[in-house]
């Protein structure tokens, strides 16, 4: 019985719009209301296919921001000024409209309530996302495992979830450390620059807690903060890395 | 072209395989490095090219065309399918 269901196949599904929040000028969050979602766990992604009106097809990778125990699939997407897909995502959809989706996928950078030590969260720009599914479940579950999440981005204005963050660092169990790598917010006396090595060293777990690290956002910030972390001595076996592609500029 | 990690293409694997295999262990036929598929990097194309972690070495080709998926394997020694 377990190996049918294991051997279900990934099929491509229809989501309907059933709301939509501006995160950012850029940036929206779009909940899916999908009838045969079967769960998910935090820091899974699901694939978004279009299909244009000649058939044309596009695919793209986002992550899932809602918990598992929420009703609906949530994704954040960030629009790209020349890109083919997120576009039309961020300024496009509209209440009602359906999107055809696969997942969840991804049973790696997942996350569900590790009994070993203590979660260092690394984000640069979108790559929040999978972790605002992981903290909303470590919240739902009262899981006592501290997390420290470095949190990278250009402006104030490019925050995600900016309330939904600030109550979650209320809490005894999560710490949360901001940068703001080209403009700060008035008063801002906390970091204001490209994540470092001694950033890391300050804000986040040593290699001594034994943390489980994950790093997300795009790809060249991924890469530096890797390399960072096993410069200062994290196990690269416990770091997990989600690339969302890109090149250019850091958050 | 820019990498991504074996995890981001769990989707296509997950319909190549029939289930999940971002964390399914393999090893690299090129170094002998053992690492999960999700961890290896990844380079779109035409094809989609899995390479090793440690070596860089092509552990895996997978190239799709009109629904058909082929895969090459021949990079890795052995990969552990987990049923
Ligand atoms: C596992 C995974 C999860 C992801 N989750 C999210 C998410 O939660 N939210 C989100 O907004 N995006 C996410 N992404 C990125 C997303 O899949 C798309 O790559 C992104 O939306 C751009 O698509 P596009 O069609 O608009 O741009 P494209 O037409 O593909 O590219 C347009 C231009 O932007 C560059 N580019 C492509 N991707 C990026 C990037 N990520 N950052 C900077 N430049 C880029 C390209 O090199 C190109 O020059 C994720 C990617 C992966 C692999
Ligand atoms: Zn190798």
């Amino acid at each position: 019985m377990a190996r049918a269901a294991l051997l279900r196949r990934l099929t491509w599904q229809t989501g309907t719009i059933v709301k939509i929040v501006t995160e950012t000028a850029r940036t929206r969050t779009i909940a899916l209301q999908v009838p045969e979602w079967r769960g998910h766990r935090g820091g899974q992604h699901v694939d978004i296919r279009l299909t244009a009106d000649d058939g044309y097809q596009a695919q793209r990778s986002y992550s899932i921001a809602s918990a598992p125990s929420d009703a609906q699939v949530e994704i954040t997407v960030e629009r790209l000024h020349d890109g083919e897909v997120s576009p039309y995502l961020v300024d496009q959809l509209r209440l009602g409209d359906e999107l055809e989706l696969r997942g969840p996928v991804g049973g790696y950078f997942v996350w569900q309530d590790s009994p070993g030590g203590p979660l260092l969260l690394i984000a640069g720009g979108s790559g929040i996302v999978p972790f605002r599914s992981m903290l909303r479940h470590h919240r739902s579950i009262h899981s006592t495992v501290p997390v420290q999440l470095l949190y990278s981005v250009r402006t104030p204005e490019d925050l995600f979830y900016r309330e939904e963050l600030m109550r979650m660092a209320t809490s005894d169990e999560i710490d949360i450390s901001l940068t703001f790598t080209r403009t700060q917010p008035p008063g801002w006396n906390g970091y204001d620059r490209r994540i470092d090595r001694e950033m890391l060293v300050e804000s986040g777990w040593s290699p001594g807690a034994d943390p489980l690290v994950y790093v997300c956002g795009p790809t060249a910030f991924v890469e530096t903060a890797a390399e960072l972390l096993v410069g200062i001595g994290h196990d690269p076996r416990r770091i997990r890395t989600e690339r969302f592609g890109g090149i250019g500029e850091n958050p | 072209m820019t990498a991504l990690d074996g995890n981001a293409i769990a989707g296509m694997l997950q319909t190549a395989f029939g289930q999940d295999m971002t964390a399914a262990p393999g090893t690299c036929a090129g170094c002998g490095a053992a690492s999960r598929l999700g961890q290896a990097r990844v380079y779109r194309g035409a094809g989609t090219v899995l390479r090793c972690p440690n070596c860089e070495g092509v552990l895996m080709v997978i190239i799709e065309n009109g629904g058909v998926m082929g895969i090459d394997a021949q990079g890795l020694t052995d990969l552990h399918v987990p049923w």
